[in-house]
């Protein structure tokens, strides 16, 4: 087991802990930009997703993980990101710009969205994101002019000036920078005493507020970063599937953004990323699945819904920190080989926290 | 004559939503946990009502009470299964559990049923009752009657058996609960069961006027509005707060242009959280530190 000897205050907030960690990040980055070398079109496009959702999934967990605030409607943002992009793009506004601009309104969304919510809490912001959801779904259908309404609307091809960023390999590489620098701005955001006002809401809103952290402002940037950086993802996304309908980023794509961070490990970002490998590659999984399956079964309509909520309730009932607490108990068990006992990563129950009194 | 034709029809609507939120507000108010499936219990209650009158041909009031007391085992079954390890995770955890339960009951009822609509065989079907110009379906009088009905045992549950002051004891403060002598973990399965069934008489009872198909327990989510803007813990809240959204939505099916009945329910809700972020029957207290 390795510790680190500190000898200053500033080590505690560096963003590498020790030489181990800047080796073998460097090492996955290395691998990252040889992909493409040798691997097919096809799962470049898939790593390419899995990179997209990740982006949504720093996002979702930037608010849900760290600030303790359940969204139910994050899909919306998805959606006008991917929307706003598209419609930017299509009147010849250049990729970049157009990108940032789709960010920017997404995190305004999220900004107004967030005064209704900032005076609920609990379940009622849950509900009152998922009505926001349910409202954008029905004007992505009905305002015909912008969005084409059910009959879709066709995104351009994206470029960066005279270079297409159309082919695989560069799409891949596009993505892949959006997903460093999204990691790299919640990183920085989550050593600043934003990000730690942030945590402190979510352990306990009533001690935060006694230590002079302003909830409604904190809520408001968390809300407002985590829609930025969801409509990014959608701004991305649109490219990926390449026409866009309205019923794409409607409620099951939500629970599937929540099941990224839920699976990946609530408050880590590393669960967001292991989160969105694991949704980006389970539709392929269960297609593998589906051949081995009796026609009845593996043809009935809502098999990957089922599958999807199977693996969020034994997920939640067995390991509530997802993937990344099950790697964590594995990483120390090969830390204190011969000394390890399951005690130390026992489950910490706490009393029933009632929402009746707030 | 059109105004009261739709406050029925609205109203009939809203008992449906009103009973489903009551289902919702039962298993709040005694556990505190958000049951997210809900609108899937009522989709298999109503299939299993199918079952037993029309395909295994019960008599429709045994088939109707068969299909009942199946759905308070499900409900029982479910809570010790799934919910009751979940007891003393946080809050969103218990409510992402029944999301991901409520998927799983699609799922299987897709499998078992398949994907195309049924019909539930009632003795009332297709009748109607003119009064003066207006024309009420029978569908509609039942499901305000079956309301009212439903309401009231229940009042009288709460009111006068053991059981019931008992579940009425756990909601207002589990530990208390457990000191009087209460298996407040026996009252949560109750509290599942009885749950459970009175969505599946919702169920039973919208079965006739929309079809049965694995994805109507999406008019959960509109339940969850309607017991919302009631105030979630109140048990007249949810039946009020079901009309309230059931009216509203036929009216603006009827006057507003077309794709604003899907949300009024939700514009509904979001004006009600701003206003009054608790509901309008709240049961919310201000914690002293």
């Amino acid at each position: 087991m390795q510790f680190i000897r500190k000898t200053n205050y500033y080590q505690d907030i560096q963003l590498f802990k020790h030489g181990g960690q800047i080796f073998w990040y460097a090492t996955l980055l290395f691998f990252l930009l040889f992909t493409p070398l040798f691997l097919s079109e096809f799962y470049l496009g898939e790593l390419a997703l899995v990179f997209i959702y990740g982006i949504a999934g720093v996002g979702l967990m930037l608010l849900t993980g760290y600030t303790g605030q359940v969204s139910l409607g994050h899909a919306a943002f998805l959606g006008i990101g991917a929307y706003c992009h598209a419609y930017l793009l299509s009147h010849e506004v250049p990729f970049l710009i157009s990108l940032t601009l789709a960010t920017l309104f997404s995190a305004t969304v999220g900004g107004i969205l967030a005064i209704p919510a900032l005076r609920v809490t609990g379940i009622y912001l849950a509900v009152a994101t998922l009505a926001f959801s349910v409202i954008v779904e029905q004007i992505l259908t009905h305002w015909v002019s912008v969005t084409g309404g059910y009959r879709g609307m066709l995104v351009p091809a994206p470029s960066l000036g005279p270079i297409s960023l159309q082919s695989f390999e560069i799409f891949y590489y596009t993505c892949l920078t959006f997903l460093i620098l999204t990691i790299f701005i919640a990183l920085n955001l989550l050593r600043s005493p934003t990000g730690r006002a942030m945590t402190a809401v979510r352990d306990s809103e009533i001690s935060a507020e006694s230590m002079g952290i302003n909830l409604a402002q904190t809520k408001a940037i968390a809300f407002s970063l985590s829609s930025g950086l969801t409509g990014l993802a959608g701004g991305l996304l649109a490219h990926k599937i390449g026409y866009l309908a309205p019923d794409s980023f409607n409620l099951l794509m939500s629970i599937q953004l929540l099941l990224m961070v839920v699976v990946g490990g609530l408050g880590s970002l590393h669960g967001a990323v292991y989160g969105a490998i694991f949704i980006g590659f389970l539709p392929q999984a269960i297609a593998l699945l589906r051949d081995s399956l009796p026609g009845t079964v593996a043809h009935t309509p809502g098999l990957e819904p089922g599958i999807f909520g199977l693996i969020l309730v034994l997920v939640l009932i067995y390991e509530p920190l997802g993937i990344y607490g099950r790697w964590i108990k594995i990483r120390s068990f090969f830390e204190e080989f011969p000394l390890y006992r399951q005690a130390t990563h026992k489950r910490q129950r706490t009393f029933l926290k009632t929402e009746r009194l707030r | 004559m059109e105004i009261i034709q739709l406050l029925i029809s609205g109203m009939s609507q809203g008992c449906v939503y009103g009973l489903i939120a009551l289902g919702f507000v039962l298993i709040y108010k005694a556990t505190e946990m958000v049951n997210f499936a809900q609108g899937d219990l009522m989709m298999l209650g109503a299939f299993l009502s199918y079952t037993f009158v029309s395909v295994l041909n019960f008599p429709f009031m045994l088939g109707i009470i068969a299909a009942i007391g199946s759905m308070a085992a499900i409900g029982a079954i479910t809570e010790r299964l799934a919910i009751r390890p979940m007891i003393g995770e946080p809050h969103f955890s218990v409510l992402m559990v029944t999301i991901g339960l409520g998927f799983i009951f699609r799922a299987a009822s897709g499998f078992i049923w398949g994907s195309e609509p049924k019909t539930l065989d009632t003795p009332y079907a297709g009748q109607i009752l003119k009064i003066n110009n207006i024309i009420i379906g029978y569908e509609n009088i039942v499901i305000l009657m079956a309301t009212i009905l439903l309401c009231a045992s229940l009042v009288l549950f709460f009111r006068f058996t053991t059981t019931g002051k008992a579940m009425q004891a756990a909601s207002q403060n589990q530990l208390a609960a457990m000191y009087v002598g209460i298996s407040v973990r026996k009252i949560n399965t109750l509290v599942w069961a009885v749950s459970a069934s009175v969505s599946a008489a919702a169920g039973i009872l919208i079965a006739p006027v929309s079809l049965i198909d694995p994805q109507m327990g999406f008019i959960g989510i509109k339940a969850f509005a309607a017991a919302i803007v009631g105030g979630f813990g109140s048990l007249p809240g949810a039946i009020i707060g079901g009309l309230i959204i059931g009216i509203a939505e036929q009216f603006a099916g009827l006057y507003l242009p077309s794709g604003f009945s899907e949300v009024t329910a939700y514009i509904i809700l979001l004006i009600v959280l701003i206003a009054r972020p608790h509901g309008i029957f709240t049961s919310m207290h201000i914690k002293k530190v």
